[in-house]
């Protein structure tokens, strides 16, 4: 069953049970049990955990996605932890140790525990260093076309009239231009590198957020809390900054939460082609590609890396999936 | 200017001469305020009246400079404050002036503050706009929480709007309204949110807080009990005119206009049973295209021929009681 229609079926089963237990729920431990929370959470104090006063004490039940949490903190850990854990250099190998297989399988060695790929390379050690590049290349595209999109997509709905009209119609001119091309382009220019991913993706992924961000703050400008702040004599851009900004960070959290499982594939994908990162860089990508021509006989080059991007991205789409129902007022926590 | 005159024992502070504001729209001119003039003294408290979508928002967004844009557009006219005229100003200087001398106060008390900062921010924000601020503005922020009577103003600074109750918040907007001391005060239906028993309260804290700072206040509304209760005179607008100006008292005991006979009528009394309420006949009139003569007369039980033609200029039927009816 394809992931998508599985999540959405789970979905169903959690939502009609309004008075489930954890045992009834079978796919709790992929979406996640509910906890009791006493005072501990203060769901409209709009973020993170506050400890809540005695006037304003509540129960509220939350939902853990333990196993969203659970692959995040492992993605995290080993980005954190790469140097102390990983127990070989990642890009030193010796060709006596060549394609070696994991340790439980015959002719192993539990000194590389997922085996070695052809120029006697750790898997394991490559792994974890490759969460490294997955984190900074897609933070980094996020932070670049989130920033651009927030900007623009605020002025753009504050403004209205003219200004929203060009920054509107640039961002259909621009999801209109092809990524991969430019990505091309620039990618014989400059050298395909981590570097010059950041910098295409973050070019071209702006009109995504600025479109979400704009339509939120053309509807939260005609909010009375607008008009109260301009009658009070506040300028444009702080209502900009100080009022209707504060509440979209919500909106862009959960979208970027989401994102960056996309982004982790989407850089698997170039480097898998070739545009993304180069040997000997570890990045996942990169692993499955050079993995690929050796599949028959050394499956764990490709099974391996495999599994860290499925992790990486039901992490981050789990949480950001939890985030978004935790932060929309909209959606009422029993 | 035949309000000076009557006012000679008072400074004039606010006057709008023949301020028209309409809106263009695809289906033509909304002509939403058209022509209104009146006058307000320092330290009065002037009742707005008039029924839905007449024109009583439009004109204190006027004064402000805030009709919505770019559709409304404030056509001719002047508004002295102050003997400067708002309409000249530029942008930045209308910005000095708003929540720093004029200041208002909206309908919705809930809805107009931002439910992710807190009370004791917002409250600071008028005073932070205007002037330099270094360092916290807690201790304001209590001392105008006291000043509108919200019991645990120092713990209470803390709060987020959604932890006040609907009384506190109009109360919360009132020391926002108020923080700077302004010279008039516009308040929008101020109580038309609350119930009954809240709004009285709010009205004395009003009454209260305007004695003692001596500002004038316009207040927006169409609850007559509410003017009865604080103003001291009374304005009637009707399809985006003044169609009666007269002090409170005068206007309860004989409204001059035909429209203003009707709304004192329309009211019920208590403990007068009175069978089936009366109710003015006929809808308001459509601001897009509005009778040529009075605005009333369609509707008017006693309209005679000129009443459809020609617009009937204002007549002074005693000190400061004035009417544009051409039965005066």
């Amino acid at each position: 069953m394809p992931i998508s229609t599985l999540a959405f079926d789970i979905n169903k089963s959690w939502r009609l049970n309004a008075n489930y237990t954890v045992q009834e729920n079978v796919f709790g431990f992929l979406y996640g049990y509910e906890a009791d929370f006493q005072g501990l959470f203060n769901r409209k104090s709009y973020m993170f955990l506050k400890k809540g006063k005695k006037s304003s004490e509540k129960k509220l039940r939350v939902r853990i996605p333990y196993l969203g949490l659970g692959c995040l903190g492992l993605f995290f850990f080993t980005v954190i932890f790469a140097n102390v854990i990983s127990p070989h250099d990642p890009y030193e190998g010796d060709l006596a140790d060549s394609t070696l297989p994991p340790a439980w399988e015959e002719g192993g060695t539990t000194r590389f525990l997922l085996g070695t790929d052809m120029l006697g390379r750790d898997v394991l050690s490559r792994l974890i260093h490759g969460s490294r590049i997955s984190l900074l290349i897609s933070v980094g595209c996020i932070a670049f076309y989130g920033t651009l999109g927030v900007i623009l997509g605020l002025i753009s709905g504050f403004s209205g009239g003219r200004t929203d009209m060009i920054i509107m119609r640039l961002a259909d001119l621009w999801s209109s231009l092809p990524g991969i091309i430019l990505l091309f382009m620039l990618a014989a220019v400059y050298g395909p590198s981590a570097k010059t991913i950041i910098i295409t993706f973050g070019i071209m992924g702006w009109p995504y957020y600025g479109r979400i961000v704009r339509g939120e703050s053309l509807s939260l400008k005609e909010r009375d809390f607008v008009r109260l702040a301009r009658v009070a004599g506040c300028s444009n851009l702080r209502i900009m900054v100080s009022h209707v900004f504060p509440n979209i960070v919500n909106t862009v959290i959960i979208l970027a939460t989401i994102d960056i499982g996309g982004i982790i594939v989407l850089i698997a994908t170039l480097s898998f082609l070739g545009l993304g990162t180069q040997p000997p860089s570890c990045d996942w990508g990169l692993m499955l590609a050079e993995g690929r021509q050796y599949i028959t006989y050394a499956w764990w080059l490709v099974t391996f890396p495999g599994i860290a991007i499925v992790v990486a991205v039901l992490g981050f789409n789990l949480t950001g999936d939890w985030l978004r129902e935790l932060l929309d007022p909209k959606q009422k926590l029993r | 200017m035949k309000d000076k005159q009557l006012d000679t024992e008072n400074e004039e502070l606010l006057v709008l001469k023949d301020v028209k504001t309409s809106f263009f729209t695809k289906k033509g001119v909304v002509r939403a305020v058209d022509g209104v003039n009146f006058t307000i003294s320092k330290g009065e408290v002037v009742g707005l009246v008039g029924e839905s979508g007449c024109g009583k928002s439009i004109t204190s967004l006027s004064i402000m400079r805030l009709v919505p844009q770019p559709a409304g557009k404030i056509v001719s006219g002047e508004i002295l404050f102050k003997n400067e005229d708002l309409l000249k100003k530029s942008e930045d200087e209308m910005r000095r002036i708003r929540g720093d001398r004029i200041s208002m106060i909206l309908q919705d008390p809930m809805v107009s503050m931002n439910q992710l900062l807190k009370v004791g921010y917002q409250l600071g924000e008028p005073y932070r706009y205007h002037h330099k601020v270094s360092g916290s503005l807690r201790e304001m922020c209590i001392g105008l929480l006291k000043k509108v009577k919200v019991p645990a103003p120092e713990s209470r600074v803390n709060d987020y709007p959604f932890q006040f109750s609907g009384g506190m918040c109009q109360r919360a907007l009132i020391a926002m309204g108020i923080a700077n001391g302004p010279d008039l005060l516009i308040a929008d239906e101020p109580t038309t949110a609350l119930d009954v028993t809240i709004q009285a309260q709010i009205l004395k804290l009003m009454k209260d807080i305007q004695r003692e700072s001596r500002s004038s206040i316009i207040l927006i509304t169409h609850d007559l009990a509410t003017v009865a209760q604080i103003c001291s005179r009374l304005l009637v607008m009707y399809g985006g005119r003044i169609i009666e100006k007269a002090p409170v008292k005068t206007f309860y005991k004989k409204p001059a206009h035909p429209y203003s006979v009707g709304l004192i009528k329309s009211v019920p009394v208590l403990g007068r049973p009175s069978g089936r309420l009366y109710s003015i006949d006929g809808q308001p009139p459509s601001l897009l295209d509005p009778p040529s003569g009075c605005r009333f007369a369609p509707r008017c039980t006693q309209a005679k021929k000129p009443c459809f033609e020609i617009y009937p200029p204002e007549t002074i039927l005693e000190e400061g009681h004035k009417v544009s009816c051409w039965l005066y």
